[in-house]
C-alpha cells in the first residue's frame, strides 16, 4: 500500500519533471518535419510557377502556371512521360507482389520444415544479402542481351522473386511471431502443405507483407541502374530514367515548370500507394509487437 | 538447433514434410540462379578479359590474366572506394542518431509524445520519393541560379551565388544530406517496430526497481533491438556501397568537381556505356569481395549475442 503511493508521488514529481524535455523532444520534431516538408512542398510550389519565377527565389504560395506546365510537358516529345507512368507502375507492382508472395513461401519452407539443407539454405540467404544487384550487372546485361529480353520490362520485375532482404525480414517476423502450433494445428484439420501457407500463413503474415511491400515497391519505382542499362528505346522507359533524361540535356535552356512538373509526377502514384497502406504500416508496427 | 531437429522427427515418428521444404523453396533458388548468380559468375569472369569496344571494333574477349585489377588499383579505384566510404559515413552517422533517438522517443511511456503519426507520416515521406527525382531537386535548387541563391541574393546576405555543386564539401555535403534525409525516418520506423516487439512487463520491472529512462535504453533496449540493429546496418551498408543515383543525377555522372564525388559504381556505369566489360568486371568484382567481407563483419559482430544464448 504504501509502496504504490510513494510510485505514483513518485510519477508525478517524474512528470512535472519531464515537461521541458518533451518540449526538446518537439522542438527537434518540428525541426525535422520541416525540413522533410520543405524540400517536398517547394516541388509542389515549384511545379505552379513558370521558369522566370522559379529563379527569383522561393516562394510559398501558389503560382498559375501548374496547368501550363502540364501541358507543356504532356506535348513535349522528346518525354514519353504517360509510357514512362504505365511502365513503372507495371514494374513496380508486379516486384512487390512476387516478391513478398515468394519471399514469404521461402521463409516459411525454412522455419517450418526440417530437411538436409536448411540451415545451408538459410545461410546461402543470408550471404546473398549481402550482395547487391549492382555487382553483377556486366554479367546481367550480356546475358539479358542473349536471353533477347533487353528491351523488355520482364528482367525487371521477374529477378524480384528472389529477394533475400525480404526473405530475411519475413523470417526474423515468423521466428518472433508465428506460433509452431499453428502449423502443427492446421495439418490436425487437414489442411495441405500450400493451403496453410496461402489461407493461414499468409493471413498472420499481413503486417509484415505490407511493410515489405511498401519497401520493395518504392525500391522498384526508384530503380535506375539497371533499368537506365537495358532499355533504349523511348516507350519502354521507367520515370527514373526520363528524369536523367532531363539532367543530361542542356538543363539552363530547359523550361523550369516542366522539370518540376516532372518530378511531381513521378512521386505522386508513390505516395498515393503510402496513404493506403500506411495504416498496414501503422498497425504492422503495433502488431508485430503482440507475441504469441 | 541440430538437436532440436532430431527431437522433432522422433516425435513425429516417420511422417517427414522435408520434401516440403524444397518445395517451398524451389522459386526462390530456381530465379537466383539464373538472374543473379550466373551473372555474377560471368562478371567474374569478364574481369579477367581484355573486352571492350573501340569505335565500331570490338576487341577480344582475350584473357588477360590480373592486369584488369593491376590497372584498376595503379589508377582509379582507391580514390572512388574512399569517396563512396566516406559519402556513406557523413550521411549514416546522423541517420542512426536521430533514428535511435526518434525511437526511443516515441515508444517512451514517460514522454507520451502526440501527434505521432502525423511525425511518423512525414519524416517517412522522403524514403518515398525517387533518388533521381530528389537529386535533380536539389540540383534545380541549388544550382548557380537556382532558388536558393536566389533568396539569399535577395535577402542581402550574398552578392555573388555561391557555386555549391562547383566545391568539393558543397557537393559532398548535399550528397550525404539527401542520403540522410531519404533514410532516417525508414530507420527510425524499423527500430520502432523492434522496441515495441520488446515485453511491455521488461520495462514495467524496470521502473518499479527505480530505473531511469536512460537506464532502460541502455540496459533493456538496446540489448534487445540488436537483430534490427543489425538488419538497419547491412542494409544501409550495402545500400552505401552502392550508392548511385544520387550522385550520378546531381555531378550528371561526372563526379565532379574533380571526380570527387565519384563512386564505384558510378564507375561500373561509365564502364559499361563505354562498352569496357573487363574493366566493369573488374571493379564489379572488387566491389562484391568489399561487400562480402564487410557484411560478414557488421553481421558476425551483431548475431554474437543471440548465439551465445542458443549455445546457453
Amino acid at each position: 500500500m504504501t509502496d504504490t503511493v510513494a510510485a505514483s508521488q513518485n510519477g508525478k514529481k517524474r512528470k512535472k519533471a519531464k515537461s521541458p524535455a518533451r518540449f526538446g523532444c518537439y522542438v527537434v520534431l518540428v525541426i525535422l518535419c520541416f525540413l522533410c516538408l520543405f524540400f517536398f512542398y517547394m516541388l509542389i510550389i515549384n511545379s505552379t510557377h513558370n521558369t522566370f519565377q522559379i529563379q527569383k527565389g522561393f516562394t510559398f504560395l501558389p503560382g498559375r502556371s501548374f496547368g501550363s506546365n502540364f501541358r507543356n510537358l504532356m506535348n513535349n516529345s522528346d518525354i514519353p512521360v504517360i509510357s514512362g507512368i504505365i511502365n513503372s507502375l507495371i514494374v513496380s507492382a508486379l516486384s512487390a507482389v512476387l516478391s513478398i508472395y515468394f519471399s514469404t513461401m521461402t521463409a516459411y519452407g525454412i522455419f517450418a520444415y526440417n530437411f538436409k539443407f536448411r540451415k545451408a539454405a538459410f545461410t546461402i540467404i543470408l550471404l546473398i544479402m549481402t550482395m547487391p544487384t549492382q555487382i553483377s550487372a556486366v554479367g546481367f546485361v550480356t546475358q539479358m542481351q542473349a536471353m533477347h529480353l533487353r528491351n523488355s520490362l520482364i528482367p525487371l520485375f521477374l529477378p524480384s522473386i528472389a529477394a533475400p532482404i525480404v526473405v530475411f525480414f519475413m523470417k526474423q517476423y515468423m521466428d518472433s511471431s508465428l506460433p509452431v502450433e499453428i502449423i502443427e494445428a492446421a495439418r490436425i484439420d487437414g489442411s495441405g502443405e500450400f493451403n496453410t501457407f496461402n489461407t493461414i500463413i499468409l493471413p498472420i503474415m499481413k503486417p509484415a507483407l505490407a511493410v515489405q511491400a511498401i519497401f520493395v515497391f518504392v525500391a522498384a519505382w526508384n530503380n535506375y541502374f539497371i533499368p537506365a542499362l537495358l532499355l533504349d528505346s523511348a516507350n519502354k522507359k521507367t520515370l527514373p530514367i526520363l528524369i536523367a533524361q532531363l539532367r543530361s540535356a542542356d538543363f539552363l535552356k530547359f523550361d523550369m515548370g516542366q522539370v518540376y512538373m516532372l518530378i511531381s509526377i513521378a512521386i505522386i502514384p508513390v505516395i498515393i500507394v503510402y496513404l493506403f497502406l500506411s495504416k498496414y504500416i501503422v498497425q504492422g508496427v503495433s502488431l508485430g509487437s503482440v507475441k504469441g | 538447433m541440430k538437436i532440436h531437429s532430431g527431437t522433432a522427427r522422433s516425435k513425429k515418428k516417420g511422417i517427414s514434410y522435408a520434401k516440403w521444404g524444397y518445395i517451398f523453396l524451389l522459386p526462390f533458388f530456381v530465379v537466383f540462379v539464373i538472374f543473379q548468380l550466373i551473372p555474377l559468375i560471368s562478371t567474374v569472369y569478364y574481369s579477367f578479359f581484355q573486352y571492350f569496344r573501340k569505335g565500331l571494333q570490338i576487341v577480344g574477349p582475350n584473357f588477360i590474366g590480373m592486369q584488369n585489377y593491376a590497372k584498376l588499383f595503379a589508377t582509379d579505384l582507391p580514390k572512388y572506394f574512399q569517396n563512396t566510404l566516406l559519402l556513406w559515413v557523413v550521411g549514416f552517422i546522423p541517420q542512426i542518431f536521430f533514428s535511435l533517438l526518434l525511437a526511443a522517443w516515441f515508444t517512451s511511456s514517460r514522454l507520451h509524445l502526440r501527434g505521432q503519426r502525423f511525425f511518423k507520416t512525414v519524416i517517412y515521406m522522403p524514403n518515398l520519393i525517387m533518388a533521381a527525382a530528389f537529386s535533380m531537386l536539389f540540383f534545380a535548387l541549388f544550382s548557380d541560379n537556382g532558388p536558393v541563391n536566389g533568396t539569399l541574393i535577395s535577402m542581402g546576405l550574398i552578392k555573388q551565388p555561391i557555386r555549391f555543386l562547383a566545391s568539393v564539401s558543397g557537393t559532398r555535403g548535399l550528397i550525404a544530406f539527401m542520403n540522410f534525409m531519404m533514410w532516417f525516418g525508414n530507420t527510425t520506423i524499423l527500430l520502432m517496430a523492434a522496441i515495441m516487439g520488446i515485453n511491455p512487463c521488461l520495462f514495467e520491472a524496470a521502473q518499479i526497481d527505480g530505473a531511469s529512462g536512460n537506464q532502460m535504453f541502455w540496459h533493456i533496449t538496446m540489448p534487445l533491438i540488436r537483430p534490427i540493429m543489425a538488419y538497419v546496418l547491412i542494409t544501409s551498408l550495402i545500400g552505401g556501397l552502392q550508392m548511385f543515383d544520387v550522385p550520378q543525377i546531381l555531378t550528371d555522372g561526372t563526379g565532379s568537381p574533380d571526380r570527387t564525388s565519384m563512386t564505384m559504381v558510378m564507375y561500373i556505369n561509365n564502364h559499361m556505356f563505354s562498352k569496357n566489360y573487363g574493366m566493369a568486371g573488374a571493379t564489379s568484382t572488387v566491389l562484391f569481395i568489399l561487400c562480402a567481407i564487410l557484411c560478414l563483419l557488421v553481421y558476425f559482430v551483431m548475431t554474437k549475442g543471440s548465439r551465445d544464448q542458443e549455445v546457453s
